[in-house]
């Protein structure tokens, strides 16, 4: 059995393990929920520029006073901060699909052993559209997944063949979840750090895919007991 | 037929009597911001139906022109993402609606092919997924693209910050994104503006799109999401 971790604490394990992908200059997407959590665990001698798809390069935290003229892609207010750039949707997506950003981290319904990501609809349920997702893990060089290791069901989020609409094929290039990260060289889903506790064999019983196992494996980076 | 130099500042009312019954219609925004409000409220006041629209987001149901799905306007939507507007959704459910997703950066894309006189783009985005359903996807030294369509409409509502009297417009903050981009590609073009300058006022340097392309100009009203933005 995986050791069992309270949701809250797991978003926070996620994204800071995260946060620690990131260099300093590094241009980086950040998608809604865990993804967005990353922000707050960035080491202070790191500088990020932050490009959101509705086009800011350079965005900053939330305002103190909400100004609606300038959203991120959530929608949220957000700040500009020295040496941010506005610029147009064409000129955005330009930008992500031309490979001049860094990272994007996105949530998932289903990442597979291909490097397949599934996220954004669930047949029979309403369909929200993709969004600016699948331009992303085209476009983007590095393609970072966040994500629980199960569903809220305990369902299993990573799966031998994505079963789900895919956002992308072959793009994945890491995924991070409460109990491991796992990597994809060669499109090949690999386990490359756990979490103390986890043994292979636990990870394995709540995987959906065999997973090829890193020789340089080493404890999941980011936690303090 | 050339337009106007000196565009003509109207009322959102005269202004949307150049939209007919059946049109398609480009209509600017993300999310909250860039939203034509006084221009889409005026469409919904003149029982303007039947339309195509072209929209990156349908906004939410009681927001922008998320209301004219709701209040049934629309019969067909082509998007990047309708998951905020429960309207668009449930139409779509009961076959009221038909609609057409498209990947943000390729929607965006065709509208500029649109305006810019291109036969189609070649883009990678969405190659192996449901986005290339009835698509051509065609090889260029060895890599896939899905070939996608340019999209024109018969009027573009657009919004800016400022104009001048030739049309020329800045934009604002976030409230840019898909705006530049329709503003090039609809036969009319009616722009929802802060401010209405004298011709030379705007500073060229600072200009995003030339008066050229604009037909009409509307000062923005006082509703809530338009004195917001």
């Amino acid at each position: 059995m995986l050791p069992v971790l309270e949701e809250e604490k797991a978003r926070h394990r996620i994204a800071k393990r995260i946060a620690l992908e990131f260099h300093d200059g590094d241009v980086v997407n950040l998608g809604i929920g865990i993804p967005t959590l990353a922000s707050d665990y960035i080491s202070e001698n790191v500088r990020i520029i932050f490009q959101t798809e509705n086009g800011v390069v350079g965005a900053g935290p939330k305002p103190e006073q909400n100004d609606w003229r300038f959203i991120g892609a959530g929608g949220r207010c957000l700040t500009l901060l020295p040496g941010a750039s506005l610029i147009a949707s064409d000129f955005s997506f330009g930008l992500i699909r031309g490979g001049h950003l860094d990272y994007t981290v996105l949530g998932a319904l289903q990442v597979d052993s291909e490097a397949n990501l599934a996220n954004w609809w669930i047949p029979g349920k309403l369909v929200p559209g993709m969004g600016g997702a699948m331009d992303l893990v085209t476009g983007v060089k590095n393609v970072i997944v966040g994500t629980s290791h199960t569903s809220k069901k305990g369902a299993a989020k990573l799966v031998k063949k994505c079963d789900l609409p895919l956002t992308g094929v072959g793009v994945v290039s890491m995924v991070v979840t409460e109990y491991c990260v796992m990597r994809f060289p060669e499109k090949k889903m690999t386990l490359s750090e756990l979490a103390p506790g986890v043994s292979i064999e636990d990870l394995q019983e709540a995987t959906g895919a065999e997973f090829a196992v890193s020789e340089s494996l080493c404890q999941m980076q980011g936690i303090e007991e | 037929m050339a337009k106007k130099i000196i565009k003509p500042v109207m009322s959102a009312e005269q202004a949307v009597k150049s939209i007919e019954d059946e049109s398609t219609i480009m209509v600017g925004g993300f999310n909250y911001g860039g939203i034509p409000y006084t221009l889409v409220d005026a469409v919904i006041d003149a029982n303007i139906k039947e339309l195509t629209l072209i929209c990156n987001d349908t906004a939410y149901e009681d927001v922008g022109h998320g209301k004219l799905i709701k209040n049934g306007r629309i019969k067909k939507v082509i998007a990047s993402h309708v998951g905020l507007n429960k309207a668009t959704q449930a139409l779509f459910n009961e076959k009221k609606l038909e609609l057409e997703l498209v990947p943000q950066g390729s929607l965006v894309e065709r509208i500029r092919a649109g305006g810019y006189g291109l036969g189609g783009i070649l883009t990678p985005t969405g190659v192996g997924t449901a986005a290339e359903e009835g698509k051509r996807v065609i090889e260029v030294e060895g890599k896939k693209y899905i070939l996608e369509l340019p999209l024109r409409a018969d009027v573009a509502l657009i919004r800016a910050y400022k104009a001048d009297r030739y049309g020329n417009l800045v934009y604002y903050g976030t409230n840019r994104n898909f705006n530049p981009a329709m503003a090039t590609a609809a036969g009319i073009v009616i722009v929802e503006v802060d401010a209405i300058l004298e011709v030379g006022s705007l500073d060229p340097n600072r200009i995003v799109t030339p008066g050229i392309l604009v037909d009409i100009l509307v000062f923005k009203g006082d509703s809530y999401y338009a004195s917001r933005t």
